[in-house]
């Protein structure tokens, strides 16, 4: 990047490449842009009068909270509202001198991916499952630029090298399926920046992808910009993204721009009250309360569990290799305590609390509430359910959308027989104020109420048994960050009243740092570091362990980052041929209760 | 309309019920469905003849069935019997095909879709591959040889017509059931302990009345016909008895000369089908909670 920086945005030395020109006019402004969808009722505006510029070199961040009319303002810069219910009712978007709401689609065509590209957040449905990625490259290319097949394929190789993707040659006859989701959306970026558009929009690039796979992408996007200029929108819902990226900030709520500044401004000034809100539900790393170490008896014990699934080949369907899920885990919870396990996708975590309700089959022994799994019967497997109790990811596809809440509320105590109806439903009127909904909301089906709500009739629902132990499998992660902290505020207030344990399962390590009294770190099926919250967060002794919490973003501008090592190891397969297995790591206390593996269970680890 | 009320659920009927009646094409297919179960009730007293009295001013001299007119509302057969008697009782065998063996093969259907959509393992391969041999199995064939074995008669013509139609049923809840079976909602029902039964039948099954509705409705005139063929064959109903599908078939040759022979039945059966369409529409919209306040 050869241009100036300008003093306007403060704290551009603190991000190079972001420094935009002020003499330059700017490549993309929107004027009073609306937005309406046509219902039956009238038309409803998405966006109101919306405006902003972007000029060279500059990344702008859309912030805001699902609703808030983000995406769809994306959309309509590229010309792919979905037709013919939303539609542009005002204003003009402009790139360079073209007014692109006024274009016919086949001139909208050609701008596409050529002067403006999109990246989406979920990188496997954006790629055609049954083509190679060298030949969606090449496609894409031959598009706008009239070059051979051998020219094209040479851009694209150049282009998949450009975004840092290892073995790109090898890459190009790969298919989507073959690529992790860190890859595939790299092969997106290659794609999006092959044609050196003006304009970039990547709306929730990182959204679906794990933390350190996330902080690969924003640094290679950075990397990338330094290099060509390219104005970027970006799309985000989280402002650690915000602080680390954008060199300008524009909050939108409802629809309407609430606040626009430079980064630095936004976070140490913020002027509208809905960015003050949103700044402080934002969970920060070192926030957690300090609680007392809970030393009470244990409500669950896991000890050497291990879950396989078979993978079953050839002609006879014999098993030839494992998904070594879960290996050798040992943890116990005590009453009344939050139990963090955290990692990435794929460790194993999620498997476990499947394990403990009985949804997969397990090695090794679970015991909950002085009951060893494995030994029930099916009443007793049914009476197990008093005790331990889930709350899922996805509110919405964990209630039955057929059901009034009411009734699925209602529907444990039904199926252990407990109470009549009329005590049933004071119990469930009861529930829902304690979640913070009310009595008359009973009648009405989960897609009457928001996410949040949604939620809350779930932890309603997991609560009606007064169980020990409720296991929160990602519970917050589907939610904005506004409501995350209301709900893990709620979270912490049972807790208080019904001495309930949790075991929190996320891979979110600020959230985890919020909540937790214990926590687990697992990496490949195995605890790799186990300790209290203090322990793990303030004396991080396992490689993985620290490189999971370097690489959650800050939400501040002013951080600086340690410098560290580009990270571009991909994590190792889970799945071992009959009769091999991971290496086993061995847990060491080393103080206090803290828990290291002395072994390593990826050699990649050490080396990235 | 007896079979719509009794497809309301139990929770709020009365309310279910109104916001049907407010769709006005839902209104018009039952008011079909009416007019077909009144006239297949009614046949004896409102038919101006007997279904089978072969009128002697029935027939033109030269021996040619007549065009509809005054007398003879929609013309009448090859043998000189009124069509518009035979229509009426001819509704009775294919209201009782349409609604009796379709209905039949629905429920064969949707257990064996939903048993083996949710056990999987070898209960679901067992059902399933035998469904694929049934599948295999040409439907007429073996239709034949079940009204071959059993002596002809309405009920077993219905019965025969109902082995044979449960199978795409089958196929298709099956599948549905599968995807059902893996979404999140199911996996907490058992973790709160849940039965099976009342998984099945109280969660899953619910999910699957829009497609058992389109199955039902798209059903009544694959059943019709097959009926027709049946009788054809001469393993269905007996003649004289009259069936909208053995009408279209015993006049089938005369369709150039006397084309109402062939289109009064015809469109007798394709306007029940759109009659059940209609209100099997309205019903699945009706019966989805997310649906509501759209009416």
């Amino acid at each position: 990047m050869t241009l100036a920086s300008d003093a306007e945005t403060t704290g551009a030395e603190a991000h190079p490449g972001a420094g935009p020109a002020p003499g330059q006019p700017p490549v993309l402004s929107v004027e009073g842009l609306s937005i309406s969808v046509r219902t039956e009722a009238g038309l409803k505006p998405l966006v109101n009068d919306l405006s902003f510029t972007l000029r060279r070199g500059e990344t702008l961040c859309i912030a805001g909270e699902s609703g808030s009319g983000k995406s769809i303002t994306a959309l309509a810069i590229m010309g792919l509202l979905p037709p013919p219910a939303v539609r542009i009712t005002g204003g003009r978007i402009r790139l360079g001198e073209t007014d692109l709401t006024a274009l016919p689609e086949a001139r909208m065509r050609t701008i596409r991916g050529d002067r403006i590209a999109m990246i989406f957040q979920e990188p496997m449905t954006s790629l055609n499952p049954v083509l190679t990625i060298g030949a969606q490259l090449a496609e894409a290319i031959r598009a706008h630029e009239p070059v051979s097949r051998g020219a094209a394929r040479a851009r694209a190789l150049d282009a998949l090298r450009a975004v840092r993707l290892s073995q790109p040659e090898h890459r190009l006859n790969q298919y989507p399926h073959e690529l992790s989701g860190g890859m595939r959306q790299r092969v997106m970026i290659a794609m999006a920046l092959a044609l050196r558009p003006e304009v970039l929009i990547a709306d929730e690039p990182t959204t679906a992808l794990d933390v350190t796979v996330q902080r690969e992408v924003l640094d290679l996007l950075r990397d990338l910009q330094r290099d060509t200029g390219t104005a970027i929108i970006l799309i985000t819902h989280d402002m650690g993204v915000v602080a680390e990226m954008a060199s300008r900030v524009i909050v939108m709520r409802h629809g309407a721009m609430v606040e626009q500044a430079p980064v630095h401004r936004l976070f140490s000034r913020p002027e509208a009250e809905y960015t003050r809100q949103l700044l402080a539900a934002v969970p920060r790393l070192g926030q957690g309360a300090t609680r007392e170490a809970v030393a009470d008896r244990p409500v669950a014990r896991v000890e050497d569990v291990v879950v396989r699934f078979p993978l079953k080949a050839g002609l006879l369907g014999r098993t030839t290799h494992h998904v070594h899920a879960v290996e050798h885990v040992s943890f116990d919870i005590r009453k009344g305590e939050t139990f963090a396990l955290v990692g990435e996708s794929g460790c194993g975590k999620s498997t476990i609390a499947k394990a403990m309700v009985g949804l997969v089959p397990h090695e090794g022994r679970i015991e909950v509430a002085g009951k060893v799994l494995s030994d029930l019967d099916g009443a007793g497997r049914k009476d197990l359910r008093r005790h331990i109790q889930m709350v899922f990811q996805d509110p919405m596809a964990a209630l039955d959308p057929r059901m009034t809440i009411g009734d699925q509320i209602a529907e444990p105590l039904v199926i252990h027989g407990i109470g009549d109806t009329e005590s049933r439903s004071a119990r469930v009127a009861d529930l829902l104020a304690r979640v913070g909904l009310s009595a008359d909301q009973m009648t009405r089906y989960p897609h009457e109420f928001s996410g949040g709500q949604r939620q809350r009739i779930c932890i309603a629902r997991a609560l009606s048994l007064q169980p020990d132990l409720i296991i929160a499998d990602e519970s917050v992660s589907a939610l904005d960050v506004s409501v995350q902290a209301r709900v893990l505020d709620l979270l912490r207030t049972l807790q208080r009243e019904f001495g309930v344990a949790f075991l929190f399962i996320s891979h979110d390590m600020a959230v985890v740092e919020n909540i937790s009294d214990r926590v687990a770190v697992m990496y490949l099926g195995q605890i790799v570091e186990m300790g209290l919250r203090s322990q793990v967060f303030g004396n991080p002794q396992h490689p993985y362990t620290r490189r999971l919490i370097e690489a959650v973003p800050v939400p501040d501008p002013a951080h600086v980052r340690p410098p560290s090592p580009r990270l571009t190891g991909e994590v190792p397969s889970p799945v071992h041929a009959v009769g091999s297995g991971p290496v086993r790591v061995r847990l060491v206390d080393i103080g206090g209760g803290h828990m290291v593996a002395s072994g390593d269970p990826a050699p990649a680890l050490s080396a990235g | 309309m007896t079979d719509v009320t009794a497809a309301d659920p139990a929770r709020r009927p009365a309310s279910a019920l109104r916001r049907l009646i407010r769709r006005r094409l839902a209104l018009l297919g039952a008011v079909l469905i009416v007019l077909a179960v009144a006239g297949a009730v009614l046949a004896p007293w409102i038919a101006p003849f007997a279904p089978d009295e072969q009128l002697f001013d029935g027939l033109t001299l030269e021996g040619a069935p007549l065009p509809p007119d005054g007398r003879f509302l929609f013309g009448t057969d090859l043998l000189g019997r009124d069509l518009f008697t035979r229509i009426l009782y001819g509704a009775r065998t294919s209201l009782i095909i349409g609604i009796v063996a379709n209905g039949m093969a629905l429920v064969i259907g949707t257990l064996v879709g939903i048993t083996a959509g949710y056990f999987r393992g070898w209960i679901g391969a067992v059902l399933m591959r035998f469904t694929d041999l049934m599948m295999a199995f040409p439907a007429l064939l073996l239709a034949i040889c079940l009204a071959a074995i059993f002596q002809p008669s309405l009920w077993i013509v219905a019965m025969v017509i109902a082995l044979v139609n449960w199978v795409q049923a089958a196929r298709v809840i099956y599948t549905e059931t599968t995807s059902l079976a893996e979404r999140d909602f199911i996996a907490a029902e058992r973790t709160l302990g849940a039965g099976t039964g009342r998984i099945l039948f109280l969660h899953i099954l619910p999910h699957l009345v829009p497609t058992i509705i389109v199955w039902g409705t798209l059903g009544i005139s694959t059943t019709v016909l097959l009926e027709a063929t049946l009788s054809f064959l001469g393993v269905g109903v007996q003649p004289p008895t009259p069936s909208w599908g053995n009408i279209i078939f015993e006049n089938q040759t005369w369709f150039q000369t006397a084309p109402w022979l062939v289109f009064i039945p015809g469109a007798a059966i394709i306007l029940l089908a759109l009659a059940f369409n209609l209100v099997g529409d309205a019903l699945r919209e009706v019966l989805d909670p997310t649906q509501r306040g759209r009416d």
